[in-house]
């Protein structure tokens, strides 16, 4: 076995100096009846040849998003990711490293999460960020129940226009750390409001900007309604390109920013492994959840990093930690960091205006579409149509077509029939204008 | 002095490693700057076409002002990056001991598996029908977690192993509720890993310990004295965190489910027992499992991990969404509760957005059908003998703890043998880097006094491992022989020696900004 580099001879002098007969006599704590003494029937081992075969023939049978015209977003987006963001996540000392508590020899990986930090907290706008959560909905789930530790509030309001696994997600923790959920009315394109539900027992609103439907809105009315009441204003991003074109939720009255890190530097993945932003006003940063690098010094007076305010944590405070959290998303976090450090100041800004652009000439190509209306008047990369037809089988046809045209509202929404004709519809800088064509020309013929 | 490549090993001792070079920079040690030290306005490393928006839809919101990030070229992020890394230990470098975290070595394979198109260019809400394949392999994947733990359903979504402590706990919550009792408390014993205490918090219980006894098990009667009506479930890791099997198994399992309680398992250490013990032949209702641990997904400088949780036929109804179920000759996906209901399911909930860490379930599969069900067992088996290789050959010369019997895969000690030395477990461990090793787990668990953890794992040589042993024991040799020079200021050879942590927690930085002056300048 390739993997494996003890040899019989080995094990044989091994168990001499342990001083037992055989591998199974060191497990001789386990109950006789639980020790197998036959293999789990399962196929034996098998070379790289066989293994990337077997694979292989499964990623074949799904269709990857490169090799269609495709605007499926809805809370994770397809971007360019540059050649060398991959290369150098794979180096060995990043890639093979554990958590970085030797701070002594994982300076690399301490840097680099420091300068992670710096550039969550420029893009959200906000002053401080951790070192990344598991993904975006659970660095939502964090925010909640941050909220909550500090107002001493356990209500929480969630507009209806957040991402309903976000949603979910959230109400999942939510109910059994003792927390009463209260959510908004979805609503297509304009008009959803949640800050009536507001109240002095409040601890958070939580509302999502660009929103799941693609609308982009003005945030500062909610966080000074949410203010008013002596509540937070938890503000989630799940495109976190947008920030490049739209104000940050920092600059709009924002006290926690939750967001989705994966269009930058991060594959699509089939939604997983991501990575969760999480930011917040320094004054709170002693109810941040999750690790935090720091800057110090050596004992000779160089600048170093290390983990720090660690006393949040569990590894120290067990039961009364600020989260059960002892994961960042380590290397997310680094494609991350790499990606927006070769783009820069100018080429984010860029890229975000190409999201931009290519979404505008999506929907307006699309909306002289008979049969295909744009509900969304303010958006960045994303959009949400009100079709002739139910959505989802839309797509389905579309999928025929080889198209990959969109979320139907109704996979997320599937209780509320109003939105069954509702589709997302997402564009990136990859979006080609011929893509954009063979989508309408598809959708035209669905629709007909 | 030359060690046996025919080197000097003079090091620190040696005047010329002290003179101050020019640059700041030792041969191949390079300082490197903060990206927004190094990058200036109007650089950068992607060329992207100009944007041609004559009226954005943005209703208003343009961004104003600058972000603030620095401009660098590719060939300048490429060098910073690299020389970063170059101040990182990792697992490809050297045995890594760290107890209780399986730091194994990361097939390449793996990698290049997880990049297929098929499986990294996919998105999670793209058609269900577009996505067979990768439904199938999570089926696959499930179908082998299912029968090496002998255990009928298993939740792949939680993300890393406490969010998979949270999934199990959750689903015993979601089935105490559905049979009306209103249990809260979860017993854990004083070993336990910091995050079982901190989930059962998370999920609204009431965490009271249970004493180990003097075997380094869990003390049984103790267990039993304190399993009542109010107990929802017992928390348990085996093999535990001292790296012994908890022989009481069964017995506990039993006295559990008698009280009513459920038993839920950190399987944090699978790596021991895989291939040759199923956890649900032990009697347990749920167990979590770290892929990045025993199934050898990068652990990527802290992530990203998944942990996949087993279920009993109890609570395996209580699953969170999403679930994938068989239709025709394919998949689909259940991601709504109404649908889950019509099944006669009741998911506890959803556990984060889409599917799981898919990229991590790609690893996890292309390792498991590299070692097949006789590698896996192998797998157990090497890890266990290494373990015990290195206990047998240290015993003598550090102190261990629970030495009398075999350990499962990993060795713990104590710091009775550097008792009156003045060098603490710190120092051991410290002075390991200087020797060019990552150092032990230490301080962990809590239940011996200044405890040290190695793990070896199953992917270490022989060769390797008797050099370390060799090590070990030259260093206890050394802080035994009053040589504590060497121990308290160590490292001396890492690129940074002790930092001030208490420094960093007292007045948090923790980002670069324009204005302020680094600490270190601030110091000077």
């Amino acid at each position: 076995m390739r993997y494996l580099p003890l040899t019989e001879t080995d094990r044989r002098t091994m168990l001499g100096v342990v001083g037992a007969k055989s591998v199974d006599d060191l497990f001789r704590d386990v109950p006789r009846e639980a020790y197998l003494t036959t293999l789990v029937d399962l196929p034996m081992h098998a070379g790289e040849i066989e293994v990337e075969r077997e694979l292989a023939k499964l990623a074949n049978r799904n269709v990857a998003a490169g090799s269609v015209p495709f605007f499926v977003g809805a809370g994770a987006y397809r971007h360019h990711v540059p050649a060398s963001v991959d290369h150098l996540i794979q180096r060995s000392e990043f890639l093979t490293s554990y958590t970085p508590y030797q701070p002594e020899i994982a300076q690399g990986t301490l840097q680099y999460l420091f300068e992670f930090q710096t550039q969550v907290a420029m893009l959200t706008g906000m002053e401080v960020a951790n070192a990344s959560m598991y993904d975006g909905s659970t660095a939502a789930t964090e925010a909640v129940l941050m909220a909550a530790r500090v107002t001493g509030k356990k209500r929480i309001v969630l507009s209806g226009n957040l991402h309903p696994h976000y949603a979910e997600t959230i109400r999942t923790t939510a109910e059994t750390a003792g927390l009463e959920i209260v959510t908004g009315k979805a609503a297509a394109g304009m008009g959803e409001t949640a800050d009536h539900l507001l109240d002095d027992n409040t601890a958070c609103l939580v509302v999502q900007n660009p929103d799941f439907f693609g609308s982009l809105r003005d945030l500062t009315p909610l966080s000074d309604a949410a203010h008013t009441k002596g509540a937070l204003l938890v503000a989630v991003v799940t495109e976190i390109v947008s920030l490049g074109s739209v104000t940050p939720p920092g600059e709009m009255g924002a006290d926690i920013v939750a967001a989705e890190g994966q269009s930058i530097g991060n594959a699509l993945n089939f939604g997983g492994p991501y990575v969760g932003l999480f930011a917040t006003r320094s004054k709170f940063v002693r109810q941040m959840p999750g690790r935090l690098v720091g800057e110090t010094v050596d004992a000779e007076g160089r600048r170093g990093y290390v983990l720090t305010l660690s006393t949040r944590e569990q590894h120290i405070r067990r039961d009364k930690a600020t989260s059960n959290i002892c994961t960042n998303s380590g290397l997310c976090c680094l494609a991350f960091t790499i990606h927006l450090a070769l783009l820069g100041e100018d080429g984010f800004h860029k890229l975000a205006g190409l999201n931009h652009e290519r979404a505008v000439m999506t929907a307006d190509r699309l909306a002289k579409i008979h049969g295909v209306e744009v509900l969304t008047p303010s958006f960045f990369n994303e959009f949400t149509v009100k079709l002739s037809k139910p959505a989802a089988e839309v797509v389905e046809k579309l999928t025929k077509e080889n198209v990959l045209g969109g979320v139907p509202v109704s996979r997320l929404m599937p209780h509320d029939k109003s939105m069954g004709n509702l589709l997302i519809v997402a564009a990136t800088e990859l979006t080609t204008p011929s893509d954009i064509e063979a989508f309408a020309t598809a959708l035209t013929k669905v629709l007909a | 002095m030359m060690n046996k490549q025919g080197r000097s090993t003079h090091g620190a001792a040696d005047e010329h490693a002290h003179f101050e070079t020019i640059s700041g920079d030792r041969g191949l040690d390079h300082e490197e700057p903060l990206i927004f030290e190094i990058g200036r306005l109007g650089k950068c490393g992607v060329d992207l076409p100009e944007p041609e928006i004559k009226h954005d839809r943005l209703g208003g919101l343009r961004r104003r002002g600058t972000v603030g990030l620095p401009g660098l070229s590719e060939p300048e992020v490429v060098r910073h990056f690299v020389r970063l890394s170059r101040m990182n230990y990792a697992i490809d470098a050297g045995l890594y001991p760290l107890g209780s975290c399986t730091m194994k070595h990361n097939p390449r394979l793996n990698e290049k598996m997880a990049r297929l198109p098929g499986f990294a260019d996919i998105h999670p809400l793209q058609p269900v029908s577009t996505v067979q394949g990768a439904l199938a392999l999570i089926e696959q994947l499930a179908h082998w977690l299912k029968l090496l733990t002998n255990m009928p359903a298993v939740a792949m979504s939680p993300k890393a192993g406490a969010h998979g402590e949270q999934c199990g706990l959750k689903a015993i919550k979601a089935a105490h509720k559905a049979h009306g009792q209103k249990r809260n408390v979860i017993l854990v014993p004083e070993s336990a890993h910091g995050t079982n205490p901190a989930t059962a918090a998370l999920v609204g219980f009431t965490v009271e310990e249970v004493p180990a006894n003097e075997r380094g098990r869990v003390d049984l009667a103790a267990l039993k004295a304190k399993l009542g009506p109010n107990v929802a479930a017992v928390m348990l890791t085996n093999p535990n965190t001292c790296g012994l099997f908890e022989n009481d198994m069964r017995e506990i399992a039993d006295a559990v489910h008698k009280a009513g309680a459920y038993f839920y398992c950190d399987g944090a250490n699978f790596n021991a027992i895989v291939g040759r013990v199923r956890p649900g032949d032990l009697g347990i209702d749920a167990m979590h499992i770290n892929l990045h641990k025993t199934f050898s997904t990068p652990h990527g400088g802290g992530g990203p991990g998944a942990g996949p949780v087993v279920l009993s036929e109890a609570l395996a109804p209580f699953a969170p969404l999403p679930l994938i179920v068989h239709y025709d000759n394919g998949f689909k996906l259940i991601e709504d509760d109404a649908e889950a209901k019509a099944r006669d399911l009741k998911p506890f909930g959803r556990m984060c957005a889409f599917h799981g860490q898919m990229g991590m379930f790609v690893r996890a599969m292309a390792y498991m059908l590299s070692h097949g069900a006789d590698g896996l067992a192998q797998v157990a088996g090497d890890a266990v003998l290494n373990a015990n290789y290195v206990l047998a050959s240290l015993k003598d010369v550090m102190s261990a703890p629970f030495g009398q019997g075999p350990c499962m895969h990993e060795a713990l000690f104590d710091d009775a043998f550097l008792k009156d030395t003045g060098v603490t477990t710190l120092d051991i461990a410290k002075a390991l880097i200087d020797e060019g090793y990552h150092p032990m787990t230490m301080y962990f668990p809590l239940v011996v006094h200044g405890a040290m953890l190695i793990e070896p794992t199953e992917t270490e040589s022989k060769r390797a491992l008797d050099d370390f042993i060799a090590v070990m024991r030259g260093l206890a040799e050394k802080a035994q022989g009053n040589d504590k020079s060497r121990f308290q200021g160590a490292p001396f050879l890492a690129p940074r020696r002790r930092l001030d942590e208490t420094a960093a927690a007292r007045k948090p930085v923790l980002r670069w900004t324009p204005s302020a002056k680094s600490t270190a300048q601030a110091a000077e």
